[in-house]
């Protein structure tokens, strides 16, 4: 949509979020707790970080106070939205015993209407690949299909960058030009707003607004360009795919996994990982079962669990479905990376791992192509029929 | 193979009651398990290719994926041979006839069956192997005339192991040259001792070039039975395998089966050699 760009006083911020509460939507988004920002209900910008920043680096984050009252002068932190749209834990189905046998049914209840307020670039891109995972077919999740599609999305341009952001090595950002219904671009005493779809320009149709000014555009166009001037972190994507798949038994995989602790933090950071678990929860009587999806992670050893004994066993082989899966195979199998440059896996990974340096480290030293390798010299009186 | 990218009406988590009509042993740790499900429309409704599987499910014990054994053109029950491995399997063997459980499916690939029509069928099936192969056979039986020669080639580690035993007479009498053969005999065993790659090395082959090709066991068996095929002229887009990853979901949402690009529970479990070859012999994928 091409529509004029609008002024939104910082003040007006509020009516904002009451208005999305009013058409009934939980509003979430950037707060602190436990010094980190994540997100959370926002009742007010109040409950925003206002006057705060990040600092990150690999294995590193920290709060620190900002010399202005900006309400979004950070950038992402250990949260993301999948939170909202793939829960952490949910209830995808249960099994009732009765009279004549077990009964399975699936939740009906309607699913919370969420305003997401605060979404980065590489968020919505993040999404984006998401909305491919489980809406992409030929299943469709139905957890994830409503509460994506009940979602009110007010993005927000970065401003600055962190050591660890690297969107623009990925095309995910830092602009953000599709996937939300309002977009803001935070300048001094207010924000440039940009209507990104009919819900978008209904509601802010009922807010103080004004044209933005040249002026106005001007100091926006310049905030968001100091984001790009801050990128330093970069990623080579050239032939990434083939590359890491003609690397599977490069030597750089020993090596990061004698760091990695495959404590899965990244998994859980990452705003696209989707690996899951379903485990049954009985009651007390055991005749109500109820079924709970939890995420899981490709570096729990009990993922690959087959046959009495784990396909992948090794940290080794477990760091390299991890990164092939998000930079290669993901490639095949939904149309994209499978990774947003936001720089998340690097900040909350203990021990600091760079999945960018390690790709550098491959690249810059590719070994022999599996399908020129001799097959593993096993004979054939090991095969067991 | 891929069954159609269209949005399912049904709710993919929705299990269907079905109900145990006969539990049986068949070789040693191993059962077949016949169910059928509660709701008459359900059971008319329900269809699937040779290959594909179930996910059975326990409530409270958990859902396990198992393809499916049956003859796909008997609809009032459906099939499984199963390998008592773990909880829900151990549980599921102890259940007496007409338990209610749980069952989602059908999932996956299926066996190129429909491209076996007018040329010869090698089946190649390694100890629990030949389950999901059984559904091809009954197929093959159906339809003989369909196809040229059809030999299948069962193994197994020893005689006691021999799935479906019982019926390899019938098998034969209906036009399928069934070649069994054992790594290690007992004293009652009078038949071939070897590999199946052993048998499959002599079978006569008239025309090798326009050979289907179809293998399920341990993989290691899979992949020098597809090097042997290979060998003997067999063409790499006519072998397909049957691939076995830790599964979940079943949808492609979970992320538990990935073998490489693919996602066993949608991509496979049935594949062309052609498009797994590049993955099939690297260590812990």
């Amino acid at each position: 949509m091409s529509l004029p760009v609008l002024f939104i006083a910082r003040s007006e911020l509020d009516q904002l979020i009451r208005t999305l509460a009013d058409d009934g939507y939980q509003v979430v988004g950037p707060t602190i707790d436990q010094e980190a920002i994540v997100y959370g209900d926002i009742a007010s910008a109040e409950d925003l970080p206002v006057g705060w920043t990040d600092i990150q680096e690999p294995g590193k984050y920290r709060l620190e106070r900002r010399n202005d009252e900006a309400c979004f002068g950070y950038v992402v932190g250990p949260h993301s939205w999948k939170k909202y749209l793939f829960p952490p834990v949910t209830l995808v189905a249960s099994a009732d015993r009765t009279k004549t046998g077990w009964q399975m049914s699936t939740p009906e209840a309607e699913p919370p209407r969420y305003a997401f307020l605060g979404v980065r670039a590489c968020e919505l891109a993040a999404m984006k690949i998401q909305d491919k995972v489980f809406l992409g077919g030929p299943f469709v999740d139905p957890t994830y299909q409503r509460r994506r599609s009940a979602a009110f999305i007010i993005a927000v341009n970065c401003t600055q960058a962190a050591a660890t952001c690297f969107c623009t090595s990925m095309n995910t950002g830092p602009r953000c030009n599709a996937g939300f219904d309002l977009a803001l671009t935070e300048i001094a005493d207010g924000f440039l707003m940009e209507i990104g779809s009919e819900a978008g320009q209904a509601l802010a149709a009922r807010l103080t607004t004004a044209p933005a000014t040249s002026e106005q555009l001007d100091r926006g166009t310049s905030a968001r360009q100091q984001a790009v001037d801050q990128i330093t972190k970069q990623m080579d994507t050239t032939g990434i795919r083939d590359l890491l798949m003609n690397n599977l038994r490069h030597p750089q995989w020993e090596d990061v996994a004698n760091r990695c602790l495959s404590c899965t933090n990244c998994t859980m950071v990452c705003p696209t990982c989707f690996c899951s678990s379903v485990n049954e929860v009985p009651d007390l009587t055991g005749d109500h079962i109820d079924r709970e999806r939890s995420w899981d992670s490709c570096f729990n050893i009990d993922f690959s669990y087959m046959n009495g004994s784990p396909t992948r066993n090794s940290i080794q082989s477990r760091y390299r479905q991890w990164m092939t899966h998000k930079l290669a195979t993901w490639q095949d199998q939904f149309g994209s990376s499978g990774c947003v440059g936001c720089g998340r896996c690097i900040t909350w990974c203990p021990v600091g791992i760079d999945l960018t340096q390690e790709v550098a480290a491959i690249r810059s030293s590719p070994s022999i192509s599996p399908a020129t390798e001799q097959v593993a010299g096993k004979s054939l009186e090991e095969t067991e029929s | 193979m891929k069954p159609a990218a269209t949005a399912h009406p049904h709710n993919p988590w929705l299990a269907h009651s079905v109900r145990i009509t006969r539990t049986a042993p068949a070789t040693p740790g191993v059962f077949t398990c016949d169910l059928t499900f509660d709701d008459a429309a359900v059971r008319k409704e329900y269809s699937y290719r040779p290959g594909q599987f179930n996910m059975l499910y326990l409530p409270g014990l958990g859902e396990i994926a198992i393809s499916i054994s049956g003859d796909p053109d008997l609809r009032d029950v459906v099939s499984h041979t199963i390998r008592e491995a773990g909880n829900v399997t151990n549980a599921l063997a102890q259940l007496p006839t007409d338990s209610s459980i749980g069952m989602r499916g059908p999932f996956g690939s299926h066996w190129p069956v429909e491209d076996c029509v007018g040329r010869d069928v090698v089946l190649v099936a390694g100890g629990i192997g030949l389950a999901p192969l059984r559904p091809v056979v009954c197929h093959l039986l159906t339809h003989r005339d369909a196809f040229k020669d059809v030999t299948l080639i069962v193994g197994s580690r020893e005689p006691s192991g021999l799935l479906y035993s019982a019926e390899y007479e019938d098998w034969r009498a209906g036009g399928i040259d069934v070649q069994v053969t054992v790594d290690r005999a007992d004293s009652l065993w009078h038949g071939k001792i070897g590999m199946v790659t052993n048998v499959l090395d002599r079978i006569p082959l008239r025309d090798a070039k326009h050979t289907i090709l179809m293998t399920c066991g341990p993989e290691v068996m899979m992949w020098y039975t597809v090097q042997m095929a290979l060998g003997r002229g067999l063409s790499a887009e006519s072998l397909y395998v049957s691939l076995e990853r830790n599964m979940n979901c079943a949808i492609g949402l979970c992320g538990h089966c990935q073998f490489g690009p693919e996602f066993l529970c949608k991509d496979g479990p049935i594949f062309c050699y052609d498009q797994v070859a590049s993955i099939l012999k690297i260590d812990d994928l």
